[in-house]
């Protein structure tokens, strides 16, 4: 081995492993990306917050761009992004659909009535059945569904405006809305 | 004197029983099954499972909200018969591989697994290396060894 090298492959080995390091520091252990980007979302079937007779599945979601939202009255996440989705809805115009996680009906239809309701329609999933088969592990989660009814993008923790313009806006107009 | 030595024996005897009774499992209410083949399938896959909100702790031992649902759907899907190949699958096409304390050996995970084999032969080549180079110098000398090595 020529000398050079046989300082430099360790040099080069540490300078690699700071690399992996460096790179880890920022990174958040607790964002867990979702297997269903780019794939169809999951199909569900659950009575309506409201309309306990009537049923909303992923069919009611389709034709247009849909955001679809985890949340529940214990969240307090939910809570700080609540204004967001609020906005979303008005001044986008985006169809968001609410899917209500291990909540009290009257709780969750008491929140909509005190804070103002950006949803469409919500979905009741009282056991959590449907959360983990969209692979939910902690409210607020929003997904940003196509419409073909394919997760385009996945949001993990509350909403802001800043997300919603640099994360989801650029997905929506990449596609010609 | 021999009392006291058998008096101090019986007593840690107690102590190391009483230590090993608190070995209970308190966090799953759930009944047991009543096929004790099935109990067996569900500790071992509950305890290969990450629970996704506390991450290092596996659904059988956590006592967050969606430990207690994933134990329960695990507990459905072994009482229908699913295999624990399948029950993986339903995880993992749902969580991804992380949901998995021992993730499924694929093009994906290939590197995670063959790192530590990778690592070892390249330090183990390394050895070998310089362990010929070694052999190969003049016996008897420490100074040439100091020459050629600077």
């Amino acid at each position: 081995m020529p000398k050079g090298l046989k300082f430099a492959l360790p040099a080069l080995a540490f300078i690699a492993l700071m690399g992996f390091f460096f790179i880890g520091l920022f990174r958040d252990p607790s964002y867990i990306p979702s297997p269903f980007v780019n794939k169809q979302a999951p199909e569900f079937d659950l009575p309506k917050l409201l309309q306990e007779n009537d049923s909303l599945t992923l069919v009611d979601m389709r034709g247009e761009y849909s955001l679809v939202n985890v949340w529940a009255t214990w969240c307090a996440g939910c809570r700080q992004e609540h204004d967001t989705l609020l906005r979303v809805a008005a001044d986008y115009n985006m169809p968001i659909y609410g899917l209500n996680w291990k909540d009290d009906p009257a709780k969750a239809t008491l929140w909509l009535e005190q804070l103002g309701n950006p949803y469409v329609a919500n979905g009741v999933d009282e056991m959590g059945t449907t959360a983990i088969d969209w692979g939910v592990y902690g409210a607020p989660e929003t997904f940003l569904l196509s419409p073909e009814g394919i997760v385009l993008h996945k949001h993990i923790g509350p909403l802001n405006i800043e997300i919603w313009r640099n994360d989801f806006l650029p997905l929506l107009q990449g596609q010609g809305t | 004197m021999s009392l006291r030595i058998r008096v101090t024996q019986r007593l840690s005897l107690a102590m190391l029983l009483l230590l090993l009774s608190l070995q209970v499992h308190a966090i799953d209410p759930q009944q047991s099954f009543s096929n004790p083949a099935d109990q067996q399938r569900y500790q071992v896959l509950t305890s290969e499972i990450r629970c996704l909100v506390c991450q290092n702790e596996t659904i059988a031992d956590s006592t967050a909200l969606l430990a207690n649902d994933l134990r329960r759907e695990v507990r459905r899907m072994v009482e229908e018969g699913m295999t624990d190949a399948e029950i993986k699958e339903f995880l993992v096409s749902r969580y991804g591989d992380f949901v998995l304390y021992r993730p499924q050996f694929k093009p994906t995970t290939a590197l995670l697994w063959l790192a530590p084999l990778l690592l070892l032969l390249i330090g183990g080549s390394t050895f070998a290396v310089v362990l010929s180079r070694r052999s190969r110098l003049p016996k008897d000398v420490d100074a040439p060894l100091m020459a050629d090595d600077q």
